[in-house]
Formats: C-alpha cells, structure tokens, sequence
C-alpha cells in the first residue's frame, strides 16, 4: 500500500465503525476525534481492524501516533507497506 | 394491609413477529396471522423461528446499533414506541424519576457465540477478543441502551426470569411506583434468543424444538400433534404510571395492573408442576381480590411442548372448570418469544377490553383430550356474552419459577 492507498484503509476501517460520519472531507493533519465522534471504543475498534485485515499490532504506547490521517500515514506506512489494501465499506 | 397507589398502563410499545404496533398486532391476532418464518442459524441449519421486522434505525444511529445488542436495540425500539403512545415527552419530565425494568429469559449467549466465533478464526488468540464484550453482555445491557437512548438516570435494570421474565418486568415497574421510588416507569420485557443456536440446539437435544412442514403452523399448543417450541425473538415494555398522575395529564388509560403473583415450584430444572402453577394463579387472584369466575380471559403460558402444555391444563382446570373465563394462546401465531412473552402476550390481550373480543389459540387441527378446557377459544375468535374486564396473564419458566399479572379494565 502506498501513502494514499493507506489513507484509503483507515476510511475504510471507520467508516464501517463509525457509519453515520461523512468521510469524503477528512483533513490529514486534525485530530480525527476533532472531525468525527469517535470515543475510546471507537479507537480500540480501529486498532482491532488493523490487526485482523493486515495482521498489524499497535502497541498502546503509539496508540497517540494515530491521531490524526497523517499520523496513520507515517506511522502505518512502514508496517502496510508490503499489504494490500482491504475494501469493507469504502466505494473507490 | 396499607393500601398502595393504583398503578395504570398508559403506553405499549412492541416488537411481534406479527406486529410492530399494537393495532397492527391484535389485527395480525384477530386474522390468525401467524409470524413464525422459516429460519436458519450456524450449527443447526434450517429450523423456525419469530423474526421481527421493525426498523431498527428509527430511534438509533447505525452506531449505535452496531455497538449495542439485538436485545438493547428491540428494546429501545419498544421505549420509544411506548413513550409515543402514551404521550410522554421526557423533555418536559424529571429523568431520574424515570425507571426501566426489563425481563429477560437469558442475555448474553448471542455475543459469547459471536466472539468464539471470532476468535476462532485467528487460532483463539485473544487478542482478537473484542472490547465491546463485557458491555454487550452485562445482564442490564437492554435496560442500560435505552436509558441511553432516552437520557433517562433513575434505576434502571434487567430482570433475569427465564420465561416468566416479562411478567416481572412489569410487575418491578408496579413496585417501583407504588413505593414511590419513581414517577414513571418502562416495564415489560424482551428477547434476543433467535440469535443463538446455543438456544435452538438445547430445545432439540430436549426433544423440545417444534417441528412441521409448515412454518405457519409450528408453533401449535394443545393441538395432539404439538411436538415443541418455536423460538422467536420481541418485546414489549409498558409506560405505567400511578392512576393519579395519569388522571392530572388526562391520559389514555389501558387498564389497571390489579394483582399479581410470583412463586417457585421448587422441583426441577425443566419440568413444570401443575400445583406450583395453581398456587401461582390462586395467589394473583388473592392479591388482586377477584374470583375465578370474575376473570374473563386467561392467557396461556403453554409453549407446544407435550408435557408442558397438559400440566398447565390441568393448573386451569383446577381453578377455572365451571366458571365463564375465557382461555386462549398466543404463542401459536408469534411462537414463544422468551423474556419478552409475559408482556407481549398480555399485549395481544389488552385491546379485548375495547373490542370484546377473545382472540383463539391457532393451530389446533385436533384438540389434544389432555388440554381439553372449558371455555378454550380455538381457531376463530370468540365474542364472550359478558363484558370483558379482566385478564390474568400467566408466564412460567426453567427452574419452577411462576408469575401470573390480573389486569383489570379501567374504572375510576
């Protein structure tokens, strides 16, 4: 998965956790928790998203590194590099 | 005896397998529509079942139902619907005056099998254990969702009682009023069960899960051929309210909880016994202070299981022979819908006290001799001579447990 195939998963992923949210407006560099209700259940559904679609294990210590789309993007990218992206609920 | 506060039901809210309202579910009864479909769960493949149809997303978001429980979201359905029928508007009422009690026959099983399920398929490793667990199977879930849902803070719970739950839901929702510990309460009950096979695969190990070639007429108490349950999923919760405050808002009232009865039969875990369950009903009538002969309507327990149907009949027999009441079913058009049948099927009833009518037990092709009763309504609905005025609902379930709700036609 390449920076924007990355962005495109983690959509993905809260769209069918959060499904009531309209994505399409997204800033990279907010806060997610700052441009769509997400509580801490909602988080820890994320990371169980990326650990069973791509096997990726986020340690609680980084949890803070998903913040924001672009924080996923620095932090994921090394980890999603060899993967390939998922479509649960996304249209693209 | 001190005298307490006469309590009223002044809202239904429902989810039948036949009815998503209380008008449409009474015409469904009146029609002898049954809502029992073919159905089919993972283990145990092609069976029946009651399967609701309400639009879940009336009253919640996709989130919301998504994180919540079948059984929360059937029974915020039923809050809401409840509320709107009794004209109740919480904005304008004090929250924590408000309670919520909720029957269950169990809580939990549909997610516990949904997370092994899960789990698995990674070689269970728990890290794939989902967070929403615990909060999805804690016993008050359905009641905790709906104070949610409605922003209500007074005591809110579930009340676990097998089959009789539905009963003691509204039976709680009485108490809590005439102790003066709420001003306003939800009670009823409801059932999530289709959602478990674990429920399915133990009736049929039982000897105990209804069979037939026609999904419609599975479910079919006191017929000679009956061979067991139809497990079917619904709700009901009641707005009940203290008869003064009701009369000062000008409310629609449906009737009077008059009396009511709760014992164990203290014997086995699934055999029910014909002298608790007479003791149960002898002891609603004592606590509402009516006589047999003064209720009109009694609304079977009976499941269409062999044995389970013949001692119920024998418990009526022995209180009601010679006596004008009125007996009928109505499992046989929604199949037993579990926590949620003591007050769903009271439900079905209530509407007699405007329309005067007795809607019949479904189904029976050929009267069981052993459920042979006097005044048996049977595949056609009857219109009794005398004014209806009383209902005596009974719901008994696993482990001896009985209840019996007199509910009596409004008089001021």
């Amino acid at each position: 998965m390449n920076r924007e195939e990355i962005v495109i998963a983690i959509k993905d992923i809260i769209s069918t956790i959060a499904p009531d949210e309209e994505l399409g407006s997204l800033a990279l560099d907010v806060r997610l928790r700052d441009q769509i209700e997400l509580d801490s259940m909602d988080f820890l559904d994320i990371v169980m998203e990326l650990r069973k679609r791509y096997g990726v294990q986020v340690p609680e210590e980084d949890y803070m590194q998903l913040a924001t789309l672009q924080g996923c993007v620095e932090y994921l990218g090394p980890k999603l590099e060899s993967k390939s992206l998922v479509l649960t609920a996304l249209k693209v | 005896m001190r005298e307490l506060p006469r309590v009223v039901i002044t809202g239904v809210g429902l989810a039948s397998p036949n009815g998503d309202s209380l008008a449409q579910y009474r015409a469904n009864l009146l029609a002898g529509k049954s809502g029992v479909v073919p159905y089919t769960i993972r283990h145990v493949g092609e069976t029946y079942a009651g399967v609701c149809n309400f639009d879940p997303l009336r009253y919640q978001t996709r989130k919301e139902a998504r994180r919540g429980t079948r059984a929360g979201g059937i029974s915020i359905w039923c809050a809401n619907e409840s509320l709107k029928d009794a004209g109740i508007d919480l904005a304008t009422r004090d929250r924590s005056r408000v309670g919520v009690y909720i029957g269950i026959t169990e809580h939990g099983n549909v997610e516990t099998e949904n997370q092994i399920h899960e789990v698995a398929q990674y070689d269970f490793d728990l890290s794939f254990w989902s967070h929403h667990h615990n909060p999805r199977t804690v016993a008050n879930n359905p009641a905790g969702e709906v104070t949610l849902s409605l922003g209500i803070s007074g005591p809110a719970y579930c009340l676990g009682g097998a089959c009789a739950a539905g009963n003691l839901g509204l039976i709680q929702g009485l108490q809590m009023l005439q102790l003066g510990i709420v001003d306003l309460a939800l009670g009823g009950g409801v059932s999530e069960s289709i959602h478990t096979f674990g429920i399915f695969a133990s009736f049929r190990s039982q000897g105990a899960l209804a069979r037939h070639d026609d999904a419609s007429k599975a479910s079919r108490p006191f017929d000679r051929d009956r061979n067991g349950i139809v497990v079917s999923e619904g709700g009901c919760l009641y707005t009940l309210e203290r008869l003064d405050d009701a009369l000062a808002r000008g409310a629609k009232i449906y009737g009077e909880v008059r009396g009511y009865f709760v014992n164990s039969d203290a014997r086995d875990f699934v055999l029910p016994s014909s002298s608790g369950q007479q003791a149960c009903i002898r002891g609603a009538l004592a606590h509402a202070r009516v006589a047999a002969q003064e209720i009109d309507i009694v609304n079977t327990h009976a499941t269409s299981t062999k044995q389970g149907d013949e001692v119920e009949c024998e418990a009526i027999r022995a209180v009601f022979a010679g006596t004008p009441t009125r007996v009928n079913n109505t499992k046989s058009y929604i199949g037993h819908t579990m926590g949620a049948a003591g007050a769903l099927e009271l439900a079905g009833n209530l509407p007699s006290f405007e329309d005067g009518l007795v809607h019949p037990t479904i189904n029976v092709d050929n009267l069981d001799p052993a459920c042979a009763l006097d005044g048996l309504v049977l595949n056609e609905p009857a219109r009794p001579a005398r004014t209806i005025d009383r209902i005596l609902n009974m719901s008994f379930g696993m482990l001896g447990i009985n209840s019996a709700v007199i509910v009596e036609r409004f008089r001021n």
